[in-house]
């Protein structure tokens, strides 16, 4: 493994390697290169970047706590396990890192109107937020199976006074709510500002959500040296759109000795045709604007994704998570829905936890990994989200198991 | 010489129409019986739509005719074979293979120019496919004497130039105004200037399309276009005619009423084009 000039920006076509790039209709491109302008200078702006910091601060939370998992560290007998908390962040999620970043940029490129899409909600309540916070218009994007599983974050949008649209057309999940808000950005791209909500869609997107995201591995890094004096062995990240993942790893890229593991959700197992595998199972195509892997049949045709959890039923990936697949810098695997309410269950019991469903496939991979180690080694999960939006669900899962088991 | 270039060239003095139907709405059969129609009504051009997944182009009337021709098993494949059963009829109108670029890159892009020339097709429309992502099959389409038609939209501005100015045959196909491709009542006050504008700069024809459904848009438009492309409102009497047009016993006065809307749009014989 090396990372050898390993590429850690996109190139001037938005490429990570082969794969990102735009792949959009015409009336977008204008809107892609002007938010691309917007956000180099934002970057570059001393105002910006103070602002951004601030409200990470005084609004979200951060930095967010390192927590050593002393309980679940002393059951397994192996590695340590610490938890980066993105679940301690103002709306529950890592998300929000995001949406500050990209709502301040909406503003300051003079927007005023907001849309996302949202699968387990938590985009579309941190895209909600901004939007009170900056008085701006918002409008969330969610299909129809996805606001019935996470009831509770559309009505939380609603009182936070933004407009989910349930969006009925094809598996009525996330990748049909994106679908649909990219053709309401069509319709009103001169006004609209289109906040997505991972690491994913056509260049600028992906590079700028992982600037945004960045935050996380770069805490924890500095968190984990001073606890423990070292770099972890293991960092470990569930992948959906790869938001959370890619801010956690792009600390960690050049150090050649930390592994870095994705997690994908294997929702009924990787060899059913119920999942959400798309680095394991999928093989490079075009979905949402960029080049990457997806789920996809033998004519090109993109196959419903499945999970237990919204965030992470998603046929697509963030292309810069394709390039490090091939790379070889990151190692990608997967947990299976029952893995993962196991893990929640694990969590909650051992250490007063509740986690996202998402979050639980990570520590589904932690636990498996920490087992093998030695006391002297240390794995570094990211618990992206907390799990009260997801409590419905984990009900009805957990009774799912106990009547399988029966 | 490209068929789509001598369409352009001949005489024509009625409006010069481009039908878009989606391949396999509701059976390639019927789609077969379509493009002769259309072939005998003497269009300019006929876009053959590949069924997508994600159409994130169109809206809900080319969405649900994707649906509808994905569920009666409709994929690239079956549109090459469909062009190729065309000629095999006769069929002498340029057809255009219109689809996202993800169908494509499974294919091949190579392979697939090469089979898109075998079967028959002139060009190719990819809604996804933008100037900066197009260089290579622009180029391989270009060897094999087939256009990739490029988009332009009211939102291109100076991007206009970089687009058309090197086309070297085709046309250009303007979208009439923001949004997906579906019906529309208006038109923006500024189509007409844009699709000047776009004319002005390109050594190539031009098209308009999204949202013409009527007689007068065509009317309309043709004062500021070479053609007019009708996608939305053709696929929606296709829908509406559905199983009439699958029934040995009501297909014939189905394709009736399809035959008619074309005769209306393209106008009568005698009428004179103006403008362009
Ligand atoms: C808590 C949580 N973790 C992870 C994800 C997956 O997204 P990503 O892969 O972009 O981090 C989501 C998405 O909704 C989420 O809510």
């Amino acid at each position: 493994m090396s990372n050898v000039g390993l590429q850690e920006k996109a190139d001037k076509r938005g490429r990570f390697g082969s794969f990102g790039g735009r792949f959009v209709p015409e009336t977008l491109m204008n809107a892609l290169l002007e938010l691309e302008a917007g956000y180099r200078e934002a970057l570059a702006d001393h105002a910006f970047q103070t602002e951004l910091r601030r409200l990470l601060t005084e609004y979200s939370g951060r930095p967010t706590p390192l927590t050593l998992a002393e309980n679940l560290t002393r059951s397994i007998g192996g590695a340590k396990i610490y938890l980066k908390r993105e679940d301690l962040n103002h709306t529950g999620a890592h998300k929000i890192n995001n949406t500050l970043g990209q709502g301040l940029l909406a503003k300051r490129m003079g927007k005023k109107k907001l849309i996302a899409e949202t699968g387990a909600g938590q985009h579309g309540v941190a895209s909600a937020t901004v939007a009170a916070l900056l008085g701006l218009e918002c409008r969330v994007f969610m299909g129809e199976e996805d606001v019935r599983r996470q009831r509770l974050n559309v009505f939380r949008m609603e009182l936070l006074g933004a407009e989910v649209v349930p969006v009925s057309s094809g598996t009525r999940t996330l990748k049909d709510a994106t679908n649909e808000a990219i053709r309401h950005w069509v319709s009103h791209v001169e006004d609209t500002f289109y906040l997505i909500g991972s690491a994913v869609g056509p260049h600028p997107y992906p590079e700028m959500v992982k600037m945004f995201q960045r935050v996380i591995g770069d805490e924890a890094r500095a968190q984990l040296l001073e606890r423990e004096g070292r770099l972890p062995d293991e960092v470990i990240a569930c992948v959906g759109g790869g938001s959370n993942a890619i801010g956690m790893f792009t600390a960690f890229l050049s150090d050649n000795k930390v592994r870095l593991t994705g997690v994908e959700a294997a929702g009924a197992g990787v060899d059913t045709d119920r999942h959400a595998a798309t680095l394991t199972k999928g093989s490079p195509g075009v979905l949402h604007g960029s080049l990457s892997y997806l789920l996809q049949n033998e004519h090109g045709q993109v196959l419903p994704a499945h999970s237990i959890s919204a965030g992470l039923d998603y046929p697509g990936v963030g292309p810069e998570h394709a390039y490090l697949k091939e790379s070889g810098r990151v190692r990608y695997t997967t947990a299976t829905d029952q893995e993962a309410l196991v893990a929640v269950q694990t969590l909650c019991q051992q250490e007063g936890i509740l986690p996202a469903l998402e979050s639980a496939h990570a520590i589904a991979e932690a636990l498996k990994l920490a087992a093998n180690r030695s006391h002297q080694d240390v794995v570094l999960v990211c618990l992206s989200g907390r799990g009260d939006k997801d409590v419905e669900s984990i009900r009805q899962g957990l009774e799912g198991l106990h009547d399988e088991s029966d | 010489m490209n068929r789509i270039d001598q369409a352009f060239q001949r005489y024509n003095d009625r409006y010069r129409l481009i039908p878009f139907i989606t391949a396999g709405d509701p059976d390639a059969k019927t789609s077969l019986e379509l493009i002769r129609l259309l072939d005998e009504e003497g269009v300019t051009a006929i876009e053959l739509g590949v069924p997508f997944s994600d159409p994130l182009a169109d809206g809900p009337v080319i969405q649900a005719a994707s649906d509808r021709a994905l569920a009666a098993g409709m994929n690239l494949r079956g549109v090459l074979k469909l062009a190729q059963q065309a000629r095999q009829l006769g069929v002498q109108t340029p057809l255009i293979l219109f689809t996202y670029y993800n169908p494509v890159l499974h294919y091949g892009v190579e392979r697939l120019v090469a089979a898109a020339k075998e079967a028959g097709f002139d060009g190719f429309i990819i809604p996804d496919l933008p100037l900066e992502e197009s260089e290579a099959l622009d180029r391989m389409a270009t060897d094999a004497e087939l256009h990739l038609i490029p988009l332009v939209a009211p939102t291109s501005h100076e991007r206009i130039r970089a687009i058309v100015s090197k086309r070297k045959g085709g046309f250009i196909y303007c979208v009439s105004s923001l949004g997906t491709t579906g019906i529309r009542q208006h038109f923006s006050d500024g189509v007409e200037s844009f699709l000047d504008e776009v004319g002005s700069s390109s050594p190539v024809p031009i098209a308009v399309g999204f949202g013409i459904s009527q007689p007068h848009h065509v009317e309309q438009m043709s004062k500021h276009a070479d053609a007019v492309v009708v996608g939305s409102a053709l696929v929606r009497l296709l829908e509406s005619l559905g199983e009439r047009l699958q029934q040995e016993e009501s297909r014939a006065a189905a394709l009736d009423e399809v035959r008619q809307m074309i005769r209306n749009l393209v106008g009568k014989k005698g009428r004179v084009t103006s403008g362009r």
